[in-house]
């Protein structure tokens, strides 16, 4: 179907919702003295987006907006999998001390903004929404990054972030200016369409494509558009952090998804899709996926410092092995990059909130601030550390072993031998720094300097949850895995 | 009288987007970095009317450009804010003197 402008208003109340709150909460921090109210509603307004979002998964799919937004369940699986993000990030800012000690105001709204500009990202169907939405997320990502104004490290980070995302998006508009000359159109569909009739301009096409994968290589991390992560990660609050890794990479990905597969492909039949324009852009996003992966293991190897900084580094080896489910070009490879996403929503999250309960009670985020975590009063928390740094490797029986294992099912089913090879070969390197902090965590003794960290109830039902997600899921996943298969039909036409 | 086509719209386009660039990785002033960004964005715009004023294909070209305009200067808002607040914190906008995190 494809809805006029004020059908379309009943199809799109999550992110109407979402912007009415933005502004209401920026108009509301006027009035309320307490600020973090004004967290306690932003958790509301994400809540009441989710439901929204789950009522609408059983309306029909179609064009909204001139046919800029698409509904689809792949777009409302990732809105849910960006809503789910923003909330445990709001979760995570109300109990995080550092985020207390700032002038709050504004931080709900400009997160709230952020995720609203997730949500379009997820559904975008066209180069200008995608362009507009990816622009928002990183206009408002480079404020919160930055948000301890007092921090010389948080400043930093968000300079960083901002050149380094400023030319990322302005060759990628770049590049959208040679895809529409060459496609005539704005529009996935009629580009697909435009390239199908009249395949030649390869070369033009492939510059334009390469440019444009530079400013979605950058919001997921993909090397060589990663050197932000580890200093912006180092330097912004945790939770943003946190929000970055997961809500921001998510959002990336359903984008880029959106954008290769449904204008430079084509299905094919039986699940499977080929390209159209002439341009190899396969080849060059497996040699990303292998390259990301490898690069991202090997520089986290060598991280004794800042735990941030290593997640980071980890954060850009996830991104590499989630490309591995693209590369294969099929329904298999984008259920299993899905699931993986979801998983990774899950214990990247959870590791963040650990690292977060440390910052709380010692102030600091550096490896050895873990040393004997579980021997003074941080026993819950180290055992759920090990529990997400184990996942994040892919060791059975926890979630992360299952994502993996469709990844590489999908990969090897297309007989991509070697890049599955590559995958095997990085979580085995993955382990070593992974298990050092759990090491550090349980067989270091405290030397007693690092102080005692307490758990909260706040922390640590959300704690909670995000463990038994992760070691359910390794147990029981059909249910999921039914949901991600269904959400991987994209809309066409 | 020359005659001005597509071809002449998109040099001129590359050469900004070649300027802006290269502005970019030389300037180590981060408004200077800050300027190569907005030459970039204005090389691309060049390209979005050039191709909607000769490729026929309505006015999608010029409206993207409207937004890229407006994006630019939202754009040019923050980062001025977070240079101003560089400099608070460094006494210098040289992105070479404001590397300080490493691992």
């Amino acid at each position: 179907m494809d809805l006029g402008n004020f059908a379309s208003l009943s199809h799109s109340f999550p992110t109407l919702f979402l912007a009415f709150s933005v502004v209401a909460v920026f108009l509301l921090d006027l009035v309320i003295e307490k600020k973090e109210w004004l967290g306690d509603i932003a958790l509301l307004v994400v809540a009441i987006a989710i439901l929204g979002v789950v009522r609408l998964l059983s309306s029909e799919t179609g064009a909204l907006f001139h046919r800029s937004v698409v509904l689809d369940e792949f777009g409302l699986y990732f809105q849910l999998l960006v809503l789910l993000s923003a909330f445990a990030t709001i979760w995570m800012s109300l109990g995080s001390r550092e985020i207390r000690r700032l002038n709050q105001g504004e931080y709900w709204a400009i997160l709230l903004a952020s995720t609203l500009g997730m949500a379009f990202m997820a559904t975008s169907n066209n180069l200008l929404m995608g362009y507009l939405s990816l622009e928002f997320v990183s206009l408002t990502s480079y404020v919160l990054a930055g948000y301890s104004l007092h921090n010389r490290r948080a400043t930093e980070a968000s300079l960083k972030y901002l050149i380094y995302g400023g030319v990322a998006s302005g060759a990628m508009i770049y590049g959208m200016s040679w895809i529409y000359g060459l496609a005539g159109s704005l529009e996935f569909h009629a580009i697909q369409q435009a390239l199908l009739t009249n395949g030649e301009a390869a070369l033009p096409l492939y510059v334009a494509l390469v440019l444009t994968l530079a400013g979605l290589g950058f919001k997921i991390s993909a090397f060589p558009f990663h050197m932000w992560a580890p200093d912006v990660y180092q330097g912004a609050p945790i939770p943003v952090a946190a929000f970055l890794a997961v809500g921001s990479k998510t959002a990336a990905f359903a984008l880029m998804i959106r954008f290769f597969f449904t204008a430079m492909a084509a299905p094919a039949g039986g699940g499977a899709y080929e390209m159209v324009g002439g341009v190899d852009w396969r080849t060059l996003l497996l040699v990303v996926s292998a390259l990301t992966m490898t690069y991202g293991n090997l520089a986290a190897l060598n991280q004794t410092g800042s735990v941030k900084r290593l997640l980071a580094y980890s954060g850009i080896a996830h991104a590499g092995y989630a490309l591995m489910g693209f590369v294969v070009l099929t329904d298999d490879g984008l259920r299993a990059m899905i699931f993986y996403l979801t998983v990774y929503y899950l214990m990247n999250i959870g590791a963040f909130l650990v690292v977060m309960m440390v910052a709380n009670s010692t102030g600091r985020e550096d490896l050895a601030s873990f040393r004997g975590l579980a021997w003074r009063g941080g026993a819950v928390p180290a055992v759920a550390m090990a529990i997400f740094l184990f996942s994040l490797t892919g060791l059975p029986p926890f979630a992360g072993f299952i994502g993996k294992f469709y990844l590489f099912a999908a990969v090897v089913k297309q007989e991509l031998y070697l890049l599955a090879l590559i995958g095997v070969a990085n979580s085995v390197v993955s382990l070593f720094y992974y298990a050092r902090i759990v090491r550090v965590m349980f067989l270091d003794q405290p030397e007693g300097g690092e102080g005692v960290v307490e758990v909260d109830w706040h922390n640590g039902v959300l704690l909670g949850l995000l463990t038994i997600g992760t070691v359910v899921l390794g147990i029981f996943w059909g249910p999921l895995f039914d949901f991600a298969d269904r959400s991987t039909r994209l809309f066409i036409g | 009288m020359l005659d001005i086509g597509l071809h002449h719209f998109l040099t001129v386009s590359v050469l900004v987007f070649i300027a802006g660039l290269f502005t970019v990785l030389t300037r180590r002033n981060a408004i200077g970095v800050l300027m190569g960004v907005e030459l970039i964005l204005n090389s691309a715009n060049i390209n979005y009317i050039a191709f909607s004023r000769f490729g026929g294909s309505g006015y999608d070209g010029q409206i993207f450009t409207i937004f890229a305009i407006m994006l630019a200067a939202a754009e040019a808002a923050i980062g001025l804010a977070i240079v101003l607040g560089i400099y608070r914190k460094f006494e210098t906008i040289d992105v070479e003197a404001t590397d300080t995190l490493r691992g």
